[in-house]
């Protein structure tokens, strides 16, 4: 893991992956302040876990569903109550492409 | 006008069955003291009159119901319906929920009176309160001091006498710590026992709701209400709750209390670590039989939790976009810039840069980079297994033991903007609380003493899965022998 703990994280292409814009003084506090943060996180490296299994949440549940039968849900007008902007029953957007 | 705001959950109750108070005058007590001391310590971000009134007017049905005519303050990261709730964000600005959390309705159902949204860190990201879009609130044992976070209103207002009830969150601590550092009671329930339905998730897999109270007795009243199975929440676990206020005993001989001994090895405040040891003793002198233990994977519990929570941060704030709700900005369009070629995506960039705070952007970015192809394996899925590693501390601790004993925060309430500049700072003050978060454990923070500076401390109590019990009889034992609760704030 050591290569990683060489690299410095790359904020600008993370913004991008997170769909957040980023103005020059926010990039450079968060590369510096996210470096600290990932330095402290690699007290991790010293700790061989490669034969334990992850655990993604506490409980030993997995697959909770319920049977597949239609029932009562939010009404579509309730559903667009708090839209910016809507037309025709659905939520209004600016286009994909230009 | 009697000063019904001063008293307990259950003081109140008792004077509603013997007819000595009405819900009216309970609220009006409440709302006068809100009045006098909210424009100093802004523990509140929305109180609607209105919506209280339209409660008054239906209240007289639950008569009989457990929590009847009770205040309850809820943190706004909890969904009422129709009333704005923002997680205190400007992302959220206006929003207004079509449907009430499930511990919203199992407030409403057993008669309790919702009285307003306290303010907290934004998204609950933060442990002092000061993230929040709205300002920061004030600790009432000190007004130039954080009440803590991410609960901060939430239990600022208890201890202010604010309210009698209240409703926080608790991913890595915003229950527990903000319960210490105002010096009341806060729970943080098992993964499992409290709906998230209507939460507004931050890490999905760590968080859970849970009472803040002014004693260990209000604690289980409000904790009887929300616990539960509810098939709206697919990790919420099917074992029925049981009746906490059975746990209510002061009784706590022979049962064996671990110490662990790595949280001892953490630089603390030192009037801390003195008031902790005097706790323990306390409990020791109650009966309690307290012996070291190790939970040696603890040192990495923090560097664990700052590439969980994130993670699953920035995986749910993705939803927060300008499409469906609150915030949306068009400036490129607005202004004929040229973009990238995608007006939809300038949109989720604008609206996200202006609608975010600082600390929501920075743990957007630590969760987007972490997950990320090429860093997954070896940040996230290391992660999990510490977690697993974490966990089985834990498991074999409780072979063991009925119970762990640790403080609740490193330091008392620091000053505001103390640690504002520091990231890891701050996140430091949730060492002693993240631990359960990723084991999935239940923990109460109980008041255990002040500091020189009249600052509160609290002792966290730890058990094992769906052992609340026990956390509440050991806080209650703790409790009923020492008093702390009963010194207030002086405002």
């Amino acid at each position: 893991m050591s290569s990683q703990r060489d690299k410095k994280i790359d904020v600008e292409y993370v913004a991008k992956l997170a769909r957040l814009a980023l103005t020059k003084d926010e990039l450079k506090r968060l590369e510096e302040q996210l470096n600290d943060i990932l330095e402290y996180i690699g007290k991790l490296n010293s700790l061989d876990v490669r034969e334990v299994g992850p655990t993604s949440h506490p409980l030993p549940l997995s697959n909770v569903q319920r049977d597949d039968v239609v029932r009562p849900s939010l009404p579509v007008d309730e559903a667009l109550k708090n839209a910016p902007q809507k037309e025709a029953g659905s939520f209004k957007v600016p286009k994909v492409i230009e | 006008m009697a000063e019904f705001y001063k008293l307990t959950c259950a003081e109140i109750l008792k004077l509603y069955k013997e007819n000595k108070a009405t819900p009216r005058q309970v609220i009006d007590s409440v709302l006068k003291r809100i009045a006098e001391e909210d424009k100093k310590l802004k523990a509140f971000i929305r109180i609607d009159k209105d919506s209280i009134e339209t409660q008054l007017d239906a209240i007289e049905d639950k008569k009989d119901k457990p929590l009847y005519g009770i205040p309850v303050a809820i943190k706004d990261n909890i969904c009422v319906k129709d009333e704005e709730t923002t997680c205190a964000s400007h992302i959220l600005e206006g929003f207004r929920p079509p449907y009430n959390a499930t511990v919203i309705e199992r407030l409403k159902d057993r008669g309790a009176i919702l009285l307003g949204k306290t303010n907290m860190d934004e998204f609950a990201f933060g442990s002092s309160c000061e993230t929040s879009y709205y300002g920061p609130t004030k600790n009432p044992w000190g007004l130039d001091r954080i009440p803590g976070g991410s609960s901060g209103g939430s239990a600022a207002s208890v201890a202010a006498d604010e309210t009698i009830l209240a409703l926080g969150s608790d991913t890595g601590g915003s229950i527990r710590q903000p319960a210490a550092l105002c010096g009341v009671v806060g729970l943080k329930p098992t993964y499992g026992r409290v709906s998230r339905h209507g939460l507004i998730a931050f890490a999905s897999s760590l968080d859970q709701i849970g009472p803040i109270a002014k004693d260990v007795t209000d604690a289980a009243l409000l904790m009887n209400a929300i616990s539960g199975y509810d098939p709206n929440d697919s990790t919420s676990v099917n074992i029925p709750a049981p009746d906490y206020t059975r746990s209510l005993v002061n009784n706590i001989k022979g049962l064996k209390i671990g110490i662990p001994k790595e949280y001892f090895s953490y630089e603390m405040d030192k009037e801390t670590s003195g008031i902790i040891k005097e706790a323990i003793e306390e409990l020791e002198s109650q009966g309690g039989r307290c012996e070291k233990v190790s939970l040696p994977h603890t040192d990495y519990a923090l560097s664990v939790y700052y590439i969980l929570a994130p993670a699953e941060a920035s995986s749910n704030l993705a939803r927060f976009d300008g499409v469906q709700y609150g915030l949306r900005e068009r400036k490129t369009q607005n202004s004929k810039l040229k973009t990238e070629g995608s007006p939809l995506i300038d949109m989720y960039k604008e609206t996200r840069a202006e609608g975010f705070g600082s600390e929501a952007k920075r743990r957007i970015i630590l969760g987007t980079y972490v997950l990320s192809s090429g860093y997954y394996d070896a940040y996230y899925l290391k992660a999990l297994k510490v977690r697993t590693r974490i966990k089985e501390d834990f498991d074999n601790a409780f072979k063991q033991f009925d119970c762990i004993v640790t403080p609740t925060s490193p330091t008392p309430a620091f000053k505001i903007g103390e640690k504002s500049q520091d990231p890891l700072g701050m996140y430091l003050s949730d060492i002693f609380t993240i631990p359960a978060n990723l084991a999935g454990i239940p923990a109460i923070s109980v008041p255990c003493g002040f500091t020189s500076k009249g600052l509160p401390i609290g002792l966290q109590i730890l058990a094992k899965p769906f052992n609340e019990e026990v956390l509440f009889r050991v806080a209650y034992t703790y409790e009923q022998n020492t008093g702390w609760h009963r010194k207030k704030p002086a405002l």
